[in-house]
């Protein structure tokens, strides 16, 4: 695989690696994507917008110069909820250095006061690792979005050359600003595609969930990501996936996210229901996968932990193969690459649940409102 | 006025100039009935006194002309409301001033026009078109669907001699407004234009400043038509509404 270097969301020639659920693999102009659909389908994508969330600024006790990743809220429901963060701190430089080749930050301590532009921040603990802090910013939380949105800058990696702008990382259908790192898979969609659903007959829901940093540079804090992520699911969503499930209509997940929201949605004690929830899940080898039929993401390098969940969807010599043609025909990685649609592979007795089963599972699922 | 049988849910507001005239006039009315409102101004100072007098309003510093500041505004009224139901693009330039006829405008002028009263609320509207889509899925089930508003002129349809840089881009304004409806229409989402009338307003002091404030409309009966056009919008998914 090669890196996509420019911040194009929907490249002419993109590509689509398609994986059956026999394991046959085919290559796709990204542009067949919704001859790959079939009326009834459910196509689920990850509506959340992404916050600038790179802060450059300065450690005050030492005066050195960082650069602050938002990671994760980590106060929901608190009446401080909008201050508080984790973050990921970087020492001087940008993202045109490779993260595992960045400086490390100053000793960072509780009580640290941090200059970041308009914004000011205090941190409050290290979270389990030296560079990994919660932060609480001063000020109101119209104040903190008003900081944020002025003074960051999309977090990104030393494989694009340019500085993105908020619009290079906002997918079409970006509402609520609460990623730290655009869920990218939801690049392939724009309002020509979702005519074409509705033309015919594919349905269309969102969930929104706060897509987090996908790399750091450090091994221990890679190891621990993805963080929770804090995830809300509709209750129209519910409803259409339920009736998907019930009718045996295929769930297509637009992004390892929706993936992730959902699996750990319907997971939970009750299923699948309205409200917010936190993925704490890792899908992997080990899952049982109850929702999603079909998963559309970017192209992933083996080790990463978007790879990893593949897994969860096709057998290790699958998967063996998808690594293989990727790497063969130079397919494009990152989150401007190409995309792959990879359909749960059969037959899997552990995780094949029939249609009757499904929809006595589904049938019976309150829909409820969220708080 | 009737009295609702259940707790109206309250709405999820943005205006985009918030801190005068109309604009003002209108954060008022959704603030008054329990909406939560976002409003957009250009000017921080005028923006933070709006804020701190209308309880639950937050207050937005952006200049919708400027292109770096669509996706800035779009971030915060997301931070701030969540979602939202309705998007009244008001921010108006007048283009020159004192009005100019068309062969005295300045291109720069015109263009400056152009920037407030029609790409500005074109960049506005798709960067917030996400959480627009997101309130007409979840509103589909209950009969709602979200509205953008953008507010128009009778010079949009009138030509008046002197008003070419306003009534020509309003014009535009309305005729995008129409476009978006037919494309986003089927998605659930409603964009109208709708001229309020003259108004005592900041602007229309610039274009006739000898106005006898008396003949003029005041801003809060507008703002309380248009509210009530949106409310009506809101309803008509599905079967036309009658009125």
């Amino acid at each position: 695989m090669k890196a996509a270097t420019l911040p194009v969301q929907r490249p002419r020639d993109a590509r689509l690696l398609v994986v059956d659920a026999d394991g046959r693999l085919a290559a796709h102009e990204r542009a067949d994507l919704p001859e790959l659909l079939a009326a009834g389908d459910l196509v689920v994508a990850n509506d959340a917008a992404t916050l600038p969330a790179s802060l450059s600024g300065r450690h005050l006790p030492s005066g050195a110069t960082i650069e602050l990743r938002l990671a994760g809220r980590t106060a929901a429901g608190a009446p401080d909820e909008a201050q508080r963060f984790s973050a990921v701190v970087f020492g001087a430089g940008d993202f045109r250095m490779r993260t595992e080749d960045r400086p490390v930050p100053p000793p960072l301590a509780p009580g640290d006061r941090l200059d970041l532009g308009p914004l000011e921040a205090e941190v409050l603990r290290t979270l389990g690792h030296p560079r990994l802090v919660e932060v609480r910013f001063a000020g109101d939380a119209d104040a903190v979005h008003a900081g944020i949105a002025r003074h960051g800058r999309p977090v990104q990696y030393a494989h694009l050359a340019e500085p993105l702008a908020l619009w290079d990382v906002w997918t079409r259908i970006a509402g609520p600003p609460v990623a730290f790192e655009p869920p990218s898979a939801g690049f392939v969609l724009d309002w020509k595609f979702l005519d074409a659903l509705r033309r015919r007959g594919i349905g269309f829901a969102t969930l929104t969930h706060a897509a987090g940093l996908s790399s750091t540079g450090d091994p221990v804090l890679d190891a621990r990501l993805p963080f929770d992520e804090p995830y809300r699911l509709p209750a129209s969503t519910v409803t259409a996936t339920c009736a998907a499930k019930a009718r045996g209509a295929r769930v297509v997940a637009i992004g390892t996210t929706v993936a992730r929201a959902l699996e750990h949605a319907a997971a939970r004690p009750g299923g699948l229901h309205a409200g917010s929830g936190i993925a704490t899940n890792r899908l992997g080898r080990a899952s049982r996968v109850q929702v999603v039929d079909v998963l559309v993401s970017g192209t992933h390098e083996p080790g990463t932990s978007h790879h990893e969940l593949l897994r969860a969807f096709v057998g290790e010599r699958t998967l063996a193969r998808i690594d293989a043609a990727l790497e063969d025909g130079a397919w494009r990685t990152h989150e401007f690459g190409d995309s792959v649609w990879i359909e749960r592979e059969r037959p899997q007795p552990r995780w094949n649940l029939n249609t009757a089963t499904l929809a006595r599972r589904f049938g019976q699922v309150r829909t409820t409102l969220p708080a | 006025m009737n009295t609702p049988l259940t707790p109206r849910t309250p709405l999820r507001v943005a205006v985009t100039g918030g801190t005068s005239g109309l604009g003002l006039a209108l954060v008022e009315a959704f603030a008054a009935r329990g909406d939560a409102v976002a409003f957009v101004a250009r000017h921080g100072d005028a923006v933070a006194k709006v804020a701190r007098r209308i309880a639950g309003s937050h207050g937005i510093v952006g200049d919708i002309a400027r292109k770096d500041d669509a996706h800035a505004i779009a971030l915060q009224v997301g931070a701030a409301l969540g979602s939202l139901d309705v998007l009244v693009n008001n921010a108006s330039s007048l283009g020159p001033v004192p009005l100019a006829l068309l062969a005295d405008t300045e291109c720069e002028d015109f263009e400056a026009a152009l920037a407030t009263n029609l790409v500005g609320p074109f960049r506005l509207t798709k960067a917030l078109l996400g959480l627009l889509a997101g309130a007409a899925r979840e509103g589909a089930a209950v009969g709602t669907r979200p509205v953008v508003l953008n507010v128009s002129s009778d010079a949009a349809v009138t030509p008046y001699a002197g008003w070419g840089a306003y009534g020509a881009s309003k014009a535009a304004l309305a005729h995008l407004s129409r476009i978006w409806n037919e494309e986003l229409g089927p998605h659930g989402i409603a964009v109208v234009a709708v001229d309020p009338g003259d108004m005592d307003t900041p602007l229309h002091a610039l274009a006739v400043p000898d106005a006898d404030p008396a003949t003029l409309k005041r801003p809060g009966d507008a703002a309380r038509e248009i509210v009530a056009r949106i409310d009506r919008e809101r309803a008509a998914a599905g079967a036309r509404d009658p009125a």
